[in-house]
């Protein structure tokens, strides 16, 4: 029998969901907003919320001050560098922990999942100085090492979760039927955990893409991400909000754009197990 | 093609003993299941053979070969899995084609092949679906036809029926003793149910805790079990086992009589009890019968529609050459 929801419970239910939707959503609109004002604007109290004059001089200020193409190369190197890394590590790792679990298997996941309980900030002062010692300080195969390293445990995670729900019968199937491992993983396995390896890839990408802490302290210019471009407009001479908004406008828009195109995949991947 | 010997087979996970070391001779042509309740180790012993486990101890040939020690794609041996195993990205053509493509087949002898499979099995309508579209019946279909394409050494069959439901087994039951006459490939079947083992068998090995109870025809097993275990496993409903003094007076610790070889009275008899429940299939009628003194609840079979309601007094007698006699450890006295 369906549960009877009044309409005016389904009303209720349905302002209160985008109610929170546009909270969580407001910062974003607003530094928008903020991006097409002047400075002037930016700061005005009562603040002004879309009867102003829209100017597109901030985009140009910032465009000319930095180089966004490079932040933006950068940015797209380092997170797709490290995800397509991290998978390659990832993916034999999952495997083999879900398909010939050994009595230490589950230990092992639960390390993994332990070094992200431990603060950054912790083992900041060794790796730079270790980055020093190497010359990887401000270099784009520093940071793709580093977020490699720290986004590996996740992407383990998912994609072992992923293979532990297809059925090894059919990976047995697929014995029976002739297939050596390498025609099994290729022609069985890797189409059936397609689904989970992407959306494994789109939210390793977000993370990376995202990543403030490492990027910012280990660059300055030529290897700086987006992340580093942002925080250069927040300068403790003064804020410029409308540029610094400009800017993180244009530092998110790829991604958002991208997780947009993606979203169903991303869903699918991040409540994946929690539904049957 | 299809001889499968096992040589002192054994299987131990851990500590955990699951198949003491057993012998067994399949031979060429042959359709034998391997019966047993769950947990027996039959499931194990099938994928011993396959070789999807990996033997503790023992041999296994293949048509004279060693195979113990060689990966299951390389054995010459097909398989059916209980929950069909489907390749769910493949349309059905491809799932059949699977096989014959990792054998590096040329494309024409491929399709010449599905093609074959596909009408033996009725298959050709289905063959560019997707498994997920297809019924419970048309995936095993499908399951088979990925099996019967390679012309393999023999089929093993991991109970390939318990999905379905009751109507659709006894179907396919047919069809897969049918495919079983017309290929005469060796065929090994493992089910728990002992009406599939009855009605497909040629040789049936009945298992307990990894141990062969007995080898034989379905109905060697039905009139001459060699212990207590298989008399009762083997025929529906099962034997009725008594221990006791009327045991003893046929010198035996116990004795055994089938549903079927006893005849009912409602006025004389040797055995006296009472009605419980009875079941009327129209053909037969059981009744299951309380107080008589010998076990706890005895069952008959008589032949049609009987009158005898809940609660009245009725009278057995074992036909005198159908009783089976065992002795104290439970073995056959002939």
């Amino acid at each position: 029998m369906a549960r009877a929801v009044t309409n005016q419970r389904k009303t209720f239910n349905t302002a209160l969901a985008w109610g929170i939707g546009l909270l969580i959503f407001f910062p974003i609109l607003w530094t928008f907003l903020t991006s097409f004002k002047t400075e002037a604007t930016a700061i005005a109290s009562p603040p002004q919320f879309l009867f102003f004059n829209w100017t597109t001089e901030n985009y140009g200020v910032v465009m000319r001050r930095s180089n966004y193409f490079l932040h933006f190369s950068n940015s797209v190197i380092i997170s797709v560098g490290s995800t397509v890394i991290g998978l390659l590590i990832a993916v034999p790792a999952a495997w083999s922990m879900a398909f010939v679990p050994g009595k230490r298997t589950k230990d092992v996941l639960m390390w993994m999942l332990s070094t992200k309980m431990l603060p950054p900030v912790g083992v900041l002062i060794p790796i730079y100085l270790i980055f020093k010692a190497v010359g990887l300080l401000d270099s784009r195969i520093g940071l793709v090492i580093v977020l490699t390293l720290i986004n590996l445990p996740i992407i383990v995670w998912m994609l072992y979760t992923y293979f532990k729900e297809i059925p090894v019968d059919i990976l047995e199937a697929a014995r029976m039927d002739g297939a050596s491992l390498r025609n099994e993983i290729i022609y069985v396995l890797t189409p059936m955990a397609l689904p989970g390896i992407a959306s494994t890839m789109l939210l390793n990408i977000i993370l990376a893409w995202n990543e403030a802490f490492w990027t910012i302290t280990l660059t300055t210019v030529n290897a700086a991400p987006l992340t580093t471009f942002i925080a250069s407009y927040s300068s403790p001479e003064g804020l410029f909000y409308a540029k610094l908004s400009a800017a993180s406008t244009m530092a998110i828009a790829p991604i958002l754009v991208m997780g947009w195109f993606s979203q169903k995949q991303l869903v699918r991947g991040l409540t994946f197990g929690a539904v049957k | 093609m299809g001889r499968i010997t096992l040589d002192k087979v054994s299987k131990s996970f851990g500590d955990v003993n699951v198949i003491p070391p057993l012998d067994l001779t399949i031979d060429e042509g042959e359709f034998v299941v391997f019966v047993g309740p769950s947990g027996c180790g039959k499931s194990t012993l099938l994928r011993l053979i396959a070789g999807l486990e990996d033997v503790s101890g023992g041999q296994i040939r293949i048509d004279g070969r060693d195979a113990t020690e060689t990966a299951p794609a390389k054995r010459g041996l097909a398989m059916v899995f209980q929950s069909y195993a489907l390749y769910p990205h493949m349309s059905v053509r491809k799932n059949i084609a699977f096989p014959l493509k990792m054998a590096g087949m040329p494309q024409a002898e491929q399709d010449t092949r599905i093609e074959a499979a596909a009408k033996v099995l009725n298959l050709s309508s289905y063959l560019d679906r997707r498994p997920g579209q297809l019924s419970g019946g048309q995936r095993q279909r499908v399951a088979i036809g990925r099996a019967i394409v390679r012309e393999p050494a023999a089929f093993l069959f991991d109970e390939p029926l318990s999905n379905l439901d009751a109507a659709l087994r006894v179907g396919m039951r047919m069809e897969i003793s049918e495919l079983h006459a017309k290929l005469k490939t060796t065929m090994i079947y493992v089910t728990h149910d002992q009406v599939e083992a009855m009605t497909m068998a040629d040789k049936i090995v009945v298992l307990q805790a990894g141990n062969i109870e007995q080898v034989g025809s379905p109905l060697d097993l039905y009139h001459s079990p060699r212990n207590t275990f298989v008399a009762g496993f083997i025929g529906s409903p099962k034997m009725n086992l008594i221990e006791g003094p009327e045991a003893a007076k046929h010198d035996a610790s116990t004795i055994g009589v089938r549903p079927e070889h006893l005849d009912v009275s409602g006025t004389a008899g040797l055995w006296k009890g009472r009605v419980g429940v009875s079941e009327h299939l129209g053909s037969d009628t059981f009744f299951h019968v309380h107080d008589t003194g010998l076990t706890d609840v005895m069952t008959v079979r008589s032949i049609g529609d009987v009158a005898m309601r809940h609660g009245d007094t009725i009278w057995l007698t074992p036909q005198a050459d159908k009783i089976h006699r065992f002795d104290a450890a439970g073995l056959r006295i002939a």
